[in-house]
């Protein structure tokens, strides 16, 4: 503040009341999120308490034996302080060790992985093993002050079998991240370097696609897709595959959806890289393609990280696309959450329902914590060519 | 780049889009005016009773579809021109409503009940996401530099969480004996049920919009503030501009490219409500355009899925579509033919 001249400097009232909306917006953006959060750690009657202080004290669930004393609170968070610092020191040091180049990305992917689920382990599996037996020594101070269970986790990760809709996701969405980046990223060279009128029609037309609602798309699959074994018999045979319930199917449906969105943002990075980088290696005697694989794809990693997070969400967070084209068995976890709608008749499934929300939503809390540079300079890059 | 080399680099992705956008849009726009049926015959069937002194006998004539050699149901498809847009619009009803003066009798039948609401939705969505994002660009703009990552890492949650969970998180806030139901009771002491008429549920998926798409217009304010030129704000300032008037005539003129973006993205993306509907399972009560799609194409009870009525739709969709996007288009295209010559 200090640089600012002494005109541009604003009143107490102006930064008091900047700051207060700043806090309240805060609150309301994260408000809804932390609280289902808190929801799915109590028991139904805690859950839907009429009083918030109920809800994050859970006395029902405390009165059902599910709960934690101040020494499980107390080192429960030093477990959680020192999983955030190890997070960015030593998490980092071990992934640099072991993976370099393009592979960084990779290795970053499975270093989260391992990382996340030691901590699950840890903080879920081992902690409440050896904390039992101290409270049980500890007298009064091991006397459970605040309720907290896994009870729905565990009814919904074990019992109604989460797991499955959780690799499904998964599955769907690697796919749909490495194959929409591989051809996105040629076109997107190719639109970047091409400065030909068919190249802005090629965008322009990529933008009409970007507009259009995914039903409409789906509409025009379904008949296809539910009859292909008979449409695709004179061709491939009795090998020909009914694709409705294919998750690769649904990967191609949903690459193309999103490849509107991938050119456009991939073109925008590509245009940053200067022109004559690839114009020099031409002279050296490169073809175009050499030219793309040796002096272009070791400075794209940044954009494509970012293209690739994008498209993460697409393929994560879809709805309406997985749920007509995918049946029951192999659901992903958005539309398998629908499901519980159906059954939602207890206030327990309404629980079980809060805890599959707030398991999809973790693993998009942790990429905001890892990737929130790149998210952001995604959001922008499209804004300034756009 | 020639275009040969051009053309391979782009192929794959061409391909994809014209094999999975431009085929099926064909395709939606063909079978629109088909429609596929089960054949039906009537069969007569004699059912007899045991009686006392002999069987009773009752024929009749049932109507039952026609199984095939490899025993499913063997359908037909012929064109039937547009009546599967005629069963969506229902233009004999509306025309009787605006006969009858009963405007509101429009508003029953499903297409047109799911058009008010996704037009209301996108043109009052718009300038609150717009105005909001500005709000908290500025601020955050103004706080202290040690704060800025934090709040931006809080202000990514709600764009960054999937549309369906976002909105049932806020439906379960909301629900019956929802955390803010019971307080909204405890103060008005009436009882209250946000989710039983369709204005509160209206009122709640603005909200959710807003909150789910402000932060995606705050981080492009927030980057657009960051090249405002500071020697024209200190010249308005020593004109004697105010606050309000440095943001009038400086600010919001540097920031308008990036407004317009903002608000063709949200257009595009208000147009295409959906998820909102699904977790606030408001269908009894306000519907979109493209929720009316996807409840075609969702089999019923007896598993068929409506398709043909599903694809007039869907057309139907399209041409609002059509005409939201040919202002912007236009205005690329001239920009593309001036920066040409």
């Amino acid at each position: 503040m200090s640089s600012t001249s002494k005109a541009m400097r604003q009143s107490f009232g102006l930064r008091f009341a900047s700051g207060a909306f700043l806090t309240f917006w805060c609150v309301i953006a994260a408000f809804p999120i932390a609280w289902i959060a808190i929801m799915s750690f109590k028991s139904p009657v805690d859950a839907f308490a009429d009083s918030p202080w109920a809800v994050i004290m859970g006395p029902a669930t405390r009165a059902n034996g599910d709960g934690l004393s101040i020494l499980d609170i107390v080192i429960g968070l030093v477990v959680i302080f020192f999983t955030i610092r190890w997070a960015f020191t030593k998490l980092p040091a071990l992934v640099n060790q072991y993976a370099s180049g393009p592979m960084l990305i990779l290795g970053w992917l499975i270093g989260a992985a391992v990382y996340a689920v030691i901590f699950l382990l840890i903080f879920f599996g081992l902690l409440p093993l050896i904390m039992g037996p101290i409270n049980g020594l500890l007298g009064p101070l091991g006397e459970p002050i605040l309720g907290m269970t896994t009870q729905h986790y565990v009814a919904v990760w074990i019992e109604n079998e989460f797991y499955r809709n959780f690799l499904n996701s998964m599955l769907v969405t690697a796919g749909v991240v490495t194959i929409s980046l591989t051809v996105g990223t040629l076109a997107g060279y190719g639109l970047a370097r091409s400065g030909s009128d068919f190249a802005f029609w090629l965008l322009i037309l990529a933008l009409i696609f970007r507009a259009l609602p995914h039903s409409v798309l789906v509409a025009g699959y379904l008949p296809w897709f539910i009859n292909s074994a008979e449409i695709l018999r004179p061709i491939f045979g009795d090998l020909s595959p009914t694709l409705y319930g294919q998750p690769w199917a649904v990967i191609a449906v949903l690459v193309s959806i999103n490849q509107p969105f991938t050119i456009w943002m991939l073109r925008s990075f590509f245009q940053n890289i200067p022109a004559e980088l690839d114009e020099a290696a031409r002279v050296d005697g490169c073809s175009h393609f050499q030219a793309f694989r040796r002096v272009i794809m070791p400075v794209m990693w940044p954009g494509v990280i970012t293209t690739g997070l994008f498209s993460f969400l697409l393929g994560y967070n879809d709805f309406l696309v997985t749920s007509l084209l995918l049946d029951a068995q192999n659901q992903t976890m958005v539309p398998a959450i629908a499901g519980y709608f159906n059954r939602e008749t207890t206030t327990t499934d309404q629980v079980e329902a809060v805890a599959a929300a707030v398991s999809i939503t973790a693993p998009l809390f942790l990429l905001v914590m890892v990737f929130q540079r790149q998210i952001v300079s995604g959001l922008t890059a499209g804004a300034v060519k756009g | 780049m020639k275009f040969k080399t051009f053309a391979t680099f782009v192929g794959p992705s061409v391909v994809m889009m014209i094999l999975f956008i431009a085929l099926p849009l064909i395709s939606v726009f063909f079978e629109s005016f088909k429609v596929t049926q089960p054949i039906m015959q009537q069969v007569e069937v004699e059912t007899c009773t045991p009686g006392f002194t002999g069987q009773t006998c009752v024929t009749s004539v049932k109507t039952i579809p026609v199984i095939g050699d490899d025993g499913k149901v063997e359908t037909v498809t012929q064109w039937q021109g547009l009546e599967s847009y005629r069963s969506v619009l229902q233009m004999e009803k509306v025309w009787a409503a605006i006969g009858s003066g009963n405007w509101s009798d429009i508003l029953q039948i499903d297409f047109w009940k799911a058009l008010r609401f996704t037009m209301m939705f996108t043109l009052l969505t718009l300038p609150l996401v717009i105005g909001v994002g500005l709000l908290i660009a500025l601020t955050v703009n103004n706080a202290a530099k040690s704060f800025k990552g934090p709040v931006i890492f809080i202000s990514l949650l709600p764009f960054i969480i999937t549309p369906v969970i976002g909105s049932l998180s806020i439906y379960w806030l909301f629900v019956g004996d929802g955390i803010l139901t019971a307080m909204m009771e405890r103060w008005t002491g009436t009882n209250i049920s946000m989710f039983a008429q369709a204005w509160t549920i209206e009122l709640l998926m603005y909200f959710y919009r807003v909150w789910h798409v402000a932060p995606f217009a705050f981080v492009i304010f927030y980057a657009g503030l960051q090249s405002v030129n500071m020697d024209t704000l200190e010249s308005a300032v020593i004109d004697g501009a105010s606050r309000l008037q440095r943001l009038r005539h400086v600010i919001i003129p540097h920031l308008m490219p990036l407004i317009v973006f903002i608000a063709l993205i949200h257009l595009m993306d208000c147009y295409r409500v959906f998820e909102e509907i699904v977790g606030f399972r408001s269908q009894a009560h306000v519907i979109s355009l493209q929720w009316l799609t996807y409840d075609f194409l969702v089999p019923d009870d007896a598993g068929n899925r409506a398709v043909s009525r599903a694809s007039a739709s869907a057309m139907l969709t399209m041409i609002g579509i059509v005409l939201l996007l040919i202002w912007p288009l236009r205005r690329t295209w001239k920009e593309h033919r001036g920066g040409a010559h």
